[in-house]
């Protein structure tokens, strides 16, 4: 499911501060989850904004195409974003 | 929420859709759409049936069928789950799809979400591709237009090519243009003219390879081109429905040699498998923004700031416990008073039943098994644990509504990560509170089998409906005095949260349990919208929940209580050697009952209980009564009822413990085997919590005696 490439660098959705915006460059994440992220509107240019974090810091929620999905960190972390 | 059999499971329908027409002229529609966007509503106002509606994905999980008649015709509407997507990676998805591609429907109405037009309008892309007359429904227009959403609606009638529709599908007159426009589109008046999707030059190339075979042959009512790129896009579901459909023969040498030469193709230009999907998806999604460009203003959406308190570090798990408490307080509170006028009067007309009886010179075991037993379980029925239920239900109904339960799963999801479950397992306890089977059935919004599985075998846990006023009572008879006053009815409230949060670890301590012995494996992923807040519609969630829970207690208490009463006073009146055969039951269990902190009559009581917890309690009352201590009592009488029966402190706790912890009803189980597929997962929630609460009854009782 889960690229083996983890990302720690401030590059990954997982990354992002409440309040930021960025642009999807690529997605690390394969089968099901892919598939669902892209339904959601999360491809490859789609804008995100993180919104929020739950209280135990774990899932984070983000602004995807005008509704508020919430992803776990393990997940966001195969989602690469540059700014703009 | 579990208020009728329908939504219980037993006859929530499954994958295979059965239209049924009424006439046949029917017309048959499709109501699709992603989750959340209103269908459910938009569906009730137009067949004026009470699908239940709610504000979160995931409440729709079993299709429904329903009629609506206008000027031209009469339709049968289909409420179909909520899809993202027609391209099926979930169970849901595929019923959707498969409905939309066979089912047969004479037009397809998908219901897209104003406020976020865009990504409802890639799952309309995706339906008028399949199926060309679709009509596209704009709902939530009043939400929109606070938010300060501006759609131009005739812009993108010509852009999508299909007729558009603007609704509030709440305020029915808005409903006026959905229904011309079905009506112009079934007659034929109105030809729809879908946008076509254009790809990238090499899927184009390959669509056209496979396109050349698939006309010539019969694809029923999918379009060859949009057919061509199923296929190709190789989808193994698909391909099996494709066989069923259109015949076993339809996959023949031509067809699997085409279907290589597109792939050859498509390697050619570097686009493998995976990326085709991803191509497609994106294709879609662009086009989907294009139309949305210029048609749909929009502002700036931003969390609401009632979320940032709601999930705050130190306020999210404060607020929901303190919701709960609130919402047990005005239960407590507002049951109390009905729940004496409802004894008295219940008693009162109890005891003129029996004057007739008398009077009718009817002989006396029949007035005992009617008034004494049928009658007298019912009245306590009705007056102990209805009207508890019946405030509670509408208030967790109202809760519901506003959108809080996404809200609860989004703070859950780390414990339940954290066992290895999935944080919408939340959704499903939630639901429990309501009901259990309906909390089971509600496990579907799980993707996972093993993660669905867990939530299905732990949601009893949650107490139902049907459990809580037993707990309820309990406390106030022995911990609390009375429960009434200020006082007296926050303490109650207080007790009973802590109850239910201990429920709720054991839900945490089971699943990672599960998740280490019969149902290994990793948390798998998972998105959860969450959706804005609504203004609930509060007057007619307060008439429909409090109608249809009272008028669902009454008939299963009518089907369930008045037998058992009756039964019961049979056993305590026949008798064998001179001790009736109720007392050797209740003799037999008197053991086990003891060394879980009980008694004989209460493990009895809960046996009988199985068809619905609501008469456990109303059956210890009876069972005692029977054997004598003493005759007569009211509702206010209870805790000397109990105590003259050797209830003690530590009794009332293990009642409670095992209220809390023990089967679930015979409804939850069945609905558990049809849902998990298999007896083995129904004996297992059957032994799971039962085990659970014999072993901490055991624990406490053998402490309590220690020190005693
Ligand atoms: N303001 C507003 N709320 C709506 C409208 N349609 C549905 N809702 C609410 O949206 C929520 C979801 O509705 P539901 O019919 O359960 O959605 P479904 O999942 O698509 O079946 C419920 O809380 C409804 O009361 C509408 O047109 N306007
Ligand atoms: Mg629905």
């Amino acid at each position: 499911m889960k690229s083996g490439e983890i990302l720690t660098k401030r590059n990954c959705l997982s990354e992002m501060k409440i309040g930021e915006t960025a642009v999807v460059e690529r997605l690390l994440i394969h089968g099901s989850m892919r598939r669902r992220l892209l339904d959601l509107g999360l491809c490859e240019g789609s804008v995100v904004k993180c919104v929020g974090k739950s209280p135990l810091g774990d899932p984070s929620a983000y602004l995807i195409c005008g509704a508020v999905i919430a992803i776990r960190a393990a997940d966001a972390r195969c989602v690469i974003i540059r700014g703009i | 929420m579990g208020l009728t059999a329908s939504s219980t499971g037993i006859s929530a329908s499954d994958n295979g859709l059965v239209v049924k027409k009424r006439s046949p002229n029917d017309k048959i529609i499709a109501v699709a759409g992603n989750p959340n966007v209103g269908k459910s509503t938009l569906f009730n106002a137009l067949t004026g049936l009470h699908q239940h509606t709610g504000n979160w994905p995931g409440k729709t999980v079993a299709s429904a069928q329903g009629y609506c008649k206008t000027e031209d015709f009469d339709y049968v509407l289909v409420d179909i789950p909520g899809t993202y997507s027609l391209l099926a990676h979930s169970a849901e998805e595929e019923v959707a799809r498969n409905f939309i591609c066979f089912g047969g429907a004479d037009a397809a109405v998908v219901v897209c979400d104003a406020t976020c037009l865009e990504r409802s309008l890639n799952l309309a892309l995706q339906v008028m591709e399949v199926f060309p007359n679709t009509i596209v429904c704009v709902n939530l227009l009043d939400e929109a237009k606070r938010a300060g959403i501006k759609i131009d609606l005739a812009l993108l009638e010509k852009r999508l090519g299909v007729p558009v529709a603007g609704t509030s599908a709440h305020k029915k007159k808005t409903l006026r243009s959905l229904t011309e426009k079905l009506d112009k589109v079934c007659s034929g008046e109105i030809t729809t003219n879908p946008r076509k999707l254009r790809y990238s030059e090499p899927i184009e190339n390959a669509i056209s390879i496979v396109e050349k075979v698939v006309v010539k042959r019969n694809s029923g009512q999918i379009p060859a081109r949009r057919l061509a790129l199923m296929i190709i896009d190789n989808d193994a579901s698909l391909k099996e429905e494709l066989r069923n459909q259109l015949g076993g023969d339809f996959f023949d040498e031509e067809l699997d040699a085409a279907v290589s030469e597109a792939h050859r193709t498509l390697a050619e230009a570097g686009i493998t498998t995976e990326m085709l999907s991803d191509k497609i998806v994106s294709c879609i999604l662009q086009n989907a923004e294009e139309i949305a460009h210029g048609a749909v203003s929009q502002p700036a959406k931003k969390l609401p700031k009632i979320d940032k308190i709601l999930t705050s570090r130190a306020l999210g798990f404060p607020i929901m416990i303190l919701a709960l408490m609130v919402i047990f307080w005005i239960t407590i509170v507002g049951a109390n008073y009905p729940s004496e006028w409802l004894g008295s009067a219940l008693f009162w007309l109890g005891d003129r039943l029996s004057d007739f009886f008398v009077y009718i010179n009817a002989p006396e075991w029949l007035r005992g098994v009617v008034v004494d037993g049928a009658y007298r379980v019912l009245a306590w029925v009705a007056s102990v644990m209805l009207p508890p239920m019946a405030i509670f239900f509408p208030l967790f109904t109202l809760l519901e509504d506003l959108g809080y339960l996404p809200r609860v799963a989004y703070n859950l999801d780390k414990p339940f990560c954290k066992c290895k479950a999935c944080g919408k397992q939340a959704l499903c306890m939630t639901m429990g509170f309501g009901c259990n089977a309906a909390g089971v059935v509600g496990a579907r919004i799980i993707d996972s089998r093993r993660e669905r599985l867990i939530a299905i075998l732990t949601n009893n846990f949650v107490p139902c409906n049907g459990r809580f006023p037993i707990i309820l009572k309990i406390i106030s008879l022995f911990f609390i005095g009375g429960a009434i006053g200020l006082l007296g009815s926050f303490l109650s409230a207080a007790a009973l949260t802590a109850v239910i949060i201990l429920g709720i670890l054991m839900t945490f301590v089971v699943s990672r349990i599960l998740s280490a012995t019969i149902l290994k494996g990793e948390p798998s992923s998972f998105t959860l919208e969450l959706p804005p807040f609504r203004k609930p519609q509060i007057g007619k969630i307060l008439v429909r929940s409090l109608l249809d829970r009272t008028i669902f207690v009454l008939g299963r208490a009518a089907a369930v209580a008045a037998p058992a009463g009756a039964i019961i006073w049979v056993l305590a009146n026949v008798s064998i050697d001179g001790a009736s055969v109720l007392s050797y039951i209740t003799g037999f269990f008197e053991p086990f009952g003891q060394f879980i902190g009980m008694d004989g009559v209460i493990v009895t009581a809960f046996l009988l209980g199985l068809p619905a917890n609501e008469i456990v309690l109303p059956l210890a009352v009876m069972m005692y009564m029977q054997q004598g201590v003493l005759a007569e009592i009211a509702p206010s009488q209870m805790f000397e009822l109990f105590t003259a029966n050797g209830w003690t402190p530590v009794t009332a706790v293990c009642v409670i413990v095992f209220t809390l912890m023990h089967f679930p009803c015979s409804t939850t189980l069945l609905t558990i085997k049809k849902e998990a597929g298999g007896i083995k997962w129904a004996a297992l929630a059957f032994a799971i919590p039962t085990l659970c609460g014999i072993i901490l009854c055991a624990i406490i009782s053998g402490i309590s005696r220690i020190i005693a």
